[in-house]
This record gives C-alpha cells, sequence and structure tokens, in this order.
C-alpha cells in the first residue's frame, strides 16, 4: 500500500513536471505579435482614416517606382487606392504606349528598365508639380509630365556610365538631375579584364540639366570616379543647397563574390559634390571629351569631390530639411550616422583629410560626424516629418526607427511586415515636410494577402505619423517593384482632361471627317483617320502589299474620358488616342489580305460598332 | 359711330406724363441686357454627365457650357437618336431677333421723346407680339428638333416634345429648361411698357387733357 502511495506520488510529481514543462514551449508566435505590441493598430480607428467615401478624393498623389516593371504606379493616400499606372520604360498596351511612332522612337531598342527613383521637379526645395523624373538603370533618365501623366522624354543610354542606379535626385530648383554608375566599367567602354578592375574601371557622377522652362533634359558634365558601386543620392538644401552626396560601396574595388569581398571594411564612402563647382569647371572650358561627354577628372580639377566616409556599405543617404545634416545609412550596421555639413566645409577648408583615392581627398571621419543613431539593425533609408523627426526604414529589423534631429533620441518603432526598403512620408523629402503619413515600401509580404501563387506582390505599408507613436493603418500590395515613392499633397497637382484642339499641331491631325483620306506618294500611303462616337472615317482604306503605310488618328472628342483605341489585327498594332490628340503608327503592309481595326477603349453604346477594315492587295 | 371713337381718338392723340417716358427709357434701357445675357438655358444632367451639359441660348447665338464643348457633346449624343446637330445656321432667328429687338428699342426711345399715346401703345402692341411671336418660334424649334428624327438613326426613340418650361425625364437624362435674365429682362419690359400705358390711362381719366396741337 505504501508503495503504491509513493509511485502515485511519483507519478504526480512527474505529471505536474511535463505540465510545468509544457508551459515552457516554443511559441508559436513571434513576441511581437504576442505582446500585440509596435505598429498595430485600432481597427475602427484605422478604417476611419483610411476610408476615403465613394466620389470623395484622396488628400495625397503617392508616385511608386515600379521597378523591372520599367513603370510608375500612382496611388492616392490614404485610401492606397492605385489611381493609374504611367509607363515610362517598358510598352504599356493599356495606353498603347511603345505602339505609336513616338513612343516607339522614345524607348529605342530597349523594351525594359529597371525604374527606381522617382523625384518631383522642386521650386525652392519643395515640390512644385510640374514634372517627374525618374532613372533607369540601363542608363537613361525620364521625364513625365505632370500636367497630363505622360512620359515626354527618355535621356540615354549616356555614354561612359554602367548601371545607372544613383538618380535621379533633382536639386532644389529643379537645376539638375543627377546619374551615377553602380557598375563601373572601363571609360571609355572598351573590353579590359576584369584583373584590372582596380585601375582602369571608372565610375561615374552625371549632372543632367533641366531646361527651367520645357524640363528639357540634357547631359551637362560628368566626373570620373574610383571604381566604387554608386548607390543612393539627394541633393543639399538649404544650408547645404549646391552639393550633392551619393553613398557608394565596394570601396575594396573588388570583384567576383561582392557580398563577401565588398563588405570587408568597416567604411566605404558618401561622395560630396560640389555641382555649381563642377558646373563652372565645364564653364570654364575644364575637362576631356570622352565619347562625346565633358568628363571632369577630380585629379585635374581638385574642389568638385570630396569623401565622406560612411560605415559599412552605406545605402541610404538624406538630407535633413534644413539641409545641415547628411545622414548616411550604413546597411551592415545597427547605427545610422549624421554628418554636420557646417563641419564637412570646415573640414574642406582646413584640409583635414586622411588621404585620398585616385586624387579625391578623403574626410576625417570623426571631424565631420555629429551622431551615430542606433536605430536598429539595417538601416537603409531616412525620411522626415515636421519638427526634426526623422523616420529611418530598417531592412534587417523589418521596422521602421523614428527618431530626432540634434537629440538623436529614438522614440520609436514600428514592425513592418516585411523587410521594409525604401519609406516615403509626405512631402518627407523637402525642405518642409508634412508629417501625416508615412508609407514603408517593403520587399516582402509573405503571404498577408490572398495566396495567389508563388510570384507574390510586394506590400506598401500605409503608417499614421501624425502622433507620437507611429501606428500601422493599412496594408496595399503592389506590383513588382517599388524602390523609392514620393508623396505630394493633391492639390499642386493640376492636370488637364483633354488636350485642347487649339494645342494639337500636329501635321497629320484633321479634325474634319471630310478631310479623313487616303493619300499616296510612291510606295508611302499615309492614311488619316479621325475617331469620334461611334465611327472611324475612313472605315475602310486600301494599300498593296510592301507599302510602307503611316496611320494617322485623330480623336476629335473634347470630353472628358473620351478616349478611342485602335486595334489592327494581326499587325501587332495597338494605339490608345486620348480627347484631342493625334497619334501616327507607320509599318510595312507586309501580309495581304482583309484586316479589321476597331476601337479598343470602350467609348459609348455603339462602341462594337466602331471598326473598318485595312485591304493590302 | 364717330363719337363713340371720340374719346379713344383723343386719349390715344393724347400726350404721355414724365413718368410713362421714363419707363419707355428704362424699357429702352432693358434691351441691352439680351444682348449680353441669354434668354433661355437648358441644362442636361445624366449619370455619365453629374455635371450637366449646358445650352446658353443668346438672342444671336447658342452657347455650350464648359466652354463651348458641351453643345458638340449634345450633338454627338443626339447624332445616336438622328436628331439634327444643334447649329447657329440652323436658327433664323439669331439673324433677326437682335436687329428686330433694335428696331423696337429705337420706337420705344421715340415714344419716350415724341410722346404721343398712340406710339406708345404701337411699340407695345409691337412688342408683346414680337415676344409672343419668338416664344412660339422657340417652342416650334423644339417641337421640330424632337420629331424631324432621322429614319436611318442607330437608336429608335418616338418622337418628343422636349421641355420648353420645366423639367423632363429623357432617356437616361433630366432636362431642365428655364428663363434666363434676358427673358427676364424682356418681361420686365413687357410689364414697364403696360404699366406706362396703364399710368398714362388712369391719369388721363383723372384729369383729361386736351388732344396735342388742340
Amino acid at each position: 500500500m505504501t508503495r503504491f502511495i509513493r509511485s502515485a506520488w511519483a507519478g504526480v510529481a512527474a505529471v505536474t513536471l511535463l505540465a510545468a514543462l509544457a508551459t515552457q514551449c516554443t511559441p508559436s508566435q513571434p513576441a511581437s505579435r504576442r505582446t500585440g505590441g509596435g505598429a498595430q493598430s485600432d481597427v475602427a480607428l484605422a478604417a476611419q482614416k483610411t476610408y476615403v467615401a465613394p466620389g470623395d478624393l484622396d488628400e495625397y498623389y503617392m508616385f511608386s517606382s515600379g521597378g523591372h516593371s520599367g513603370q510608375i504606379y500612382v496611388y492616392g493616400i490614404p485610401s492606397m487606392r492605385h489611381l493609374a499606372t504611367i509607363p515610362v520604360f517598358t510598352p504599356y498596351p493599356a495606353t498603347g504606349y511603345g505602339f505609336d511612332d513616338d513612343t516607339k522612337k522614345m524607348l529605342g531598342d530597349l523594351t525594359w528598365g529597371d525604374a527606381h527613383h522617382p523625384a518631383l521637379s522642386e521650386t525652392k526645395g519643395d515640390y512644385d508639380g510640374r514634372w517627374l523624373f525618374i532613372n533607369e538603370m540601363n542608363g537613361r533618365l525620364a521625364r513625365i509630365d505632370l500636367r497630363d501623366f505622360k512620359t515626354r522624354q527618355i535621356l540615354g543610354p549616356v555614354p561612359n556610365l554602367h548601371g545607372n542606379h544613383a538618380s535621379s535626385f533633382v536639386t532644389p530648383n529643379t537645376e539638375y538631375a543627377m546619374m551615377a554608375t553602380r557598375f563601373s566599367v572601363p571609360v571609355p567602354r572598351r573590353p579590359i579584364g576584369i584583373d584590372k578592375y582596380a585601375t582602369d574601371y571608372k565610375g561615374i557622377i552625371a549632372g543632367v540639366k533641366i531646361d527651367p522652362q520645357s524640363g528639357n533634359m540634357s547631359l551637362a558634365w560628368q566626373i570620373l570616379m574610383p571604381p566604387f558601386d554608386y548607390d543612393l543620392g539627394d541633393a543639399g538644401k538649404l544650408a547645404s543647397d549646391g552639393w550633392m552626396f551619393f553613398t557608394s560601396y565596394n570601396s575594396e574595388r573588388a570583384t567576383g563574390k561582392l557580398e563577401v569581398t565588398a563588405s570587408q571594411r568597416d567604411r566605404d564612402y558618401i561622395a560630396a559634390v560640389d555641382w555649381r563647382a563642377a558646373e563652372k569647371a565645364i564653364g570654364e572650358g575644364k575637362g576631356d571629351i570622352i565619347d562625346g561627354v565633358k568628363v571632369l577628372d577630380p585629379k585635374k580639377v581638385p574642389g568638385v569631390v570630396y569623401l565622406m566616409p560612411c560605415g559599412k556599405s552605406p545605402h541610404g543617404v538624406d538630407v535633413s530639411p534644413d539641409g545641415k545634416w547628411i545622414i548616411g545609412s550604413g546597411k551592415l550596421q545597427g547605427v545610422t550616422t549624421a554628418f554636420n555639413f557646417e563641419k564637412i566645409q570646415t573640414a574642406i577648408r582646413n584640409k583635414d583629410f586622411t588621404g585620398d583615392e585616385d586624387g579625391i581627398p578623403v574626410l576625417k571621419y570623426e571631424s565631420i560626424k555629429d551622431a551615430e543613431v542606433a536605430v536598429g539593425l539595417g538601416p537603409l533609408h531616412t525620411q522626415f516629418g515636421p519638427d526634426g523627426w526623422a523616420y529611418t526604414s530598417l531592412f534587417v529589423d523589418s521596422a521602421i526607427a523614428k527618431w530626432k534631429l540634434g537629440t538623436w533620441e529614438v522614440v520609436d518603432k514600428a514592425p513592418m511586415s516585411y523587410s521594409i526598403g525604401h519609406l516615403s512620408a509626405a512631402e518627407g523629402d523637402t525642405v518642409s515636410p508634412d508629417g501625416n503619413y508615412l508609407v514603408g515600401l517593403n520587399k516582402l509580404s509573405h503571404g498577408r494577402h490572398l495566396s495567389v501563387g508563388p510570384s507574390q506582390p510586394e506590400s506598401s505599408q500605409l503608417l499614421d505619423i501624425s502622433e507620437e507613436k507611429m501606428k500601422l493603418l493599412y496594408d496595399a500590395f503592389t506590383e513588382p517593384e517599388p524602390h523609392y515613392a514620393q508623396i505630394i499633397k493633391a492639390d499642386k497637382i493640376k492636370t488637364i482632361e483633354v488636350y485642347p484642339k487649339e494645342e494639337n499641331k500636329h501635321p497629320l491631325a484633321v479634325w474634319d471627317v471630310k478631310d479623313a483620306g487616303v493619300a499616296r506618294n510612291g510606295k508611302k500611303v499615309t492614311v488619316k483617320l479621325v475617331a469620334v462616337r461611334s465611327t472611324f472615317t475612313p472605315s475602310s482604306f486600301e494599300v498593296s502589299a510592301g507599302d510602307e503605310v503611316t496611320v494617322a488618328i485623330t480623336n476629335i472628342e473634347q470630353t472628358t474620358d473620351e478616349l478611342h483605341g485602335f486595334g489592327l489585327l494581326d499587325y501587332n498594332i495597338n494605339l490608345v488616342i486620348d480627347p484631342g490628340e493625334t497619334k501616327t503608327v507607320t509599318f510595312t503592309a507586309k501580309k495581304s489580305g482583309v484586316f479589321a481595326y476597331y476601337c479598343t477603349n470602350f467609348c459609348s453604346a455603339l462602341h462594337q460598332e466602331m471598326q473598318g477594315y485595312m485591304i493590302v492587295k | 359711330m364717330d363719337k363713340l371713337l371720340q374719346p379713344v381718338n383723343r386719349f390715344m392723340s393724347g400726350p404721355i406724363g414724365l413718368a410713362a417716358r421714363l419707363m419707355l427709357l428704362v424699357a429702352a434701357a432693358l434691351l441691352v441686357v439680351t444682348y449680353f445675357f441669354p434668354l433661355w438655358n437648358l441644362t442636361m444632367f445624366a449619370p455619365q454627365y453629374p455635371d450637366g451639359l449646358r445650352l446658353d441660348i443668346y438672342s444671336h447665338t447658342l452657347v455650350g457650357g464648359n466652354g463651348g464643348q458641351d453643345i458638340k457633346e449634345v450633338n454627338v449624343l443626339n447624332h445616336y437618336i438622328g436628331m439634327q446637330d444643334l447649329v447657329n445656321e440652323s436658327f433664323t432667328e439669331f439673324k433677326w431677333m437682335p436687329f428686330v429687338i433694335g428696331a423696337l428699342g429705337l420706337l420705344m426711345l421715340r415714344a419716350a421723346v415724341h410722346g404721343s399715346v398712340a406710339a406708345l401703345v404701337d411699340v407695345t402692341m409691337l412688342f408683346v407680339y414680337f415676344g409672343g411671336f419668338s416664344l412660339w418660334s422657340f417652342g416650334y424649334k423644339l417641337y421640330r428638333y424632337g420629331h424631324d428624327l432621322a429614319p436611318t438613326a442607330a437608336v429608335q426613340v418616338p418622337p418628343f416634345m422636349p421641355p420648353m418650361f420645366g423639367y423632363q425625364q429623357i432617356a437616361n437624362f433630366e432636362v431642365y429648361s428655364y428663363p434666363r435674365l434676358g427673358t427676364y429682362a424682356m418681361a420686365a419690359v413687357v410689364v414697364l411698357l403696360v404699366s406706362a400705358l396703364a399710368w398714362t390711362w388712369w391719369d388721363d381719366r383723372r384729369s383729361p387733357r386736351a388732344p396735342a396741337g388742340a
């Protein structure tokens, strides 16, 4: 009996011990979720803050780069509704972009681009709502007119520069947009073995002049740089106006397995470019012509560029709204570094250098740094709010840190789902940030949405930053792949909704159906078509096989949203003509037979009847 | 018979008083309004046109809202039901109306200066006739537009009379038709002319005057 009692006790003790151990098992969720802390939000409040009632308008536009889709996505904030896609570097059948003669010519041989950093035009360091610039890795820069949200110019590929990542950051009065090399190459371009990388390969920083009236871009100058990978940039403003800052990694000048070889040094560099000095040097006739471009060699033209050491493999560099601080984020560190512009100027004056790289002076780190802010792991980019607030994205921590300029104190952290890259606050890179909203542009969404298979969308998360604590408001899912985005107050953009007839100076425009028709000049045939609800005039035309045919279509509507499409079957022709617009497409009538053309863009109750035939004899 | 008409003749050939003359001057001045302000307005709302399509009718022209675009839009829509285009050339009224209004204005000035009751009666009668004819003509035009529909039209609708005054639902459109400042000015002119006449008549009843020149 005693034995039985003893073993019963032992049994109870064992079960108790097991039960006690069981409470110590691995939890099913990470701590942040279990405690409900961080950027979780009061659902009702979040719903109210983001709900834009049917027919109501959003407060802000967000222009989000589309990455390797080559496009720009336009969102309304705070609803996070996708309003439009602006095709830039990639054909987009939805608007006929890349199918008509003009846009085909603009795209050239490249039907793909990797668009990264949109830059709204600025006046006195504030967005002015005129143009939007965006870079692309194949050495190109595009300008979008915000009057009609259309891509109007693509510059490049420019010579000497390869992998245009650190671009398109504009200066405070849109004097320049910038371009810089990510993949150093021999300059001038020629095949040289990779073993000569450290000495014979070069980086390039380029200034692209912008015409203040037309917005027309032209390549003004280039600066020959050491073969680092130039990554991001930001223009100085107010106190630091006249300077440009570019981060770079791989100051090791390594090749091969860069993830190791380019991560050896504790510090790489931010290149500080005195762009007014560069402009002046070019004005004085300095520089060598390389592949048709004036290139300044810092060895021969000192005083144009300096290197600021910044740890470790810095990614983002962002200038504070007053221009006093330059925030450099070493992506392999736990701190972001605040450099003091005044101290940089003093160090330059005092020649407070620790050496040079290919003749470019390296400033002494301790002399120019104000603070190393312990924001968290993997800091990438910083945006600003009013009252000196700064927000830094943390890729590794998958969070945003809120901290204060000057006191360098970190006051809040909001987890992001997941792995945030860029972030964008309302007018958060101007001289007068709005605060209110911030969007985290995350690289991974990990199924926070209905499953769509392995090819997942990215996630863009909207946060309320109007109060002390950041609050998550909304998850939006964006097509691949947003890099940087900018958020501009909606009333700064003044759009048109039809092209006024008086402004249409196209030589092939016809506004009266009586003027429509076919004209032949040898093997060249010009067809002037009028599109108006719900007829194409002429509704048929004849050409001969082998003719070079130009079809010019004028949409003579002056009513908003009355677009007409022109789809020509079997010829891969697809145009969309906005009200008041004339577009042309030129092709050789190779295939003989009868081919229908029709209106692709739904226009009216008799849209289905809007059709015609091309007869190729 | 002569005896019966005598008081009428005496009254007609009599002069008009200062107040009536002033009313005539104001009436003539009011006519200027019709050159600068529309006589009538038609506004059409539909789900697709939440801002409305607006059509202002002046004595000399048609003006579409939205910088003239609305009239083009109305014509684009009307072509589906086979209605004729609304264009200035179809309205002979635009040629003679400003001229007639001017002429009537001159007659008012003449009556104000010349000052006989007969002149006042003439211009009042002419103006009322002109106003009535214009209204009839406007209604007739609307009737013709709503009834002369091309038999080949894509969308067949039964002939209809667009609203001349007030509201009417036509297919997906709410149509509102109301007079505008020009018409109100013309109505005020009628009121002034009739008042001048009435005032002269009452004045004459109280203290009959000798016929002019007697």
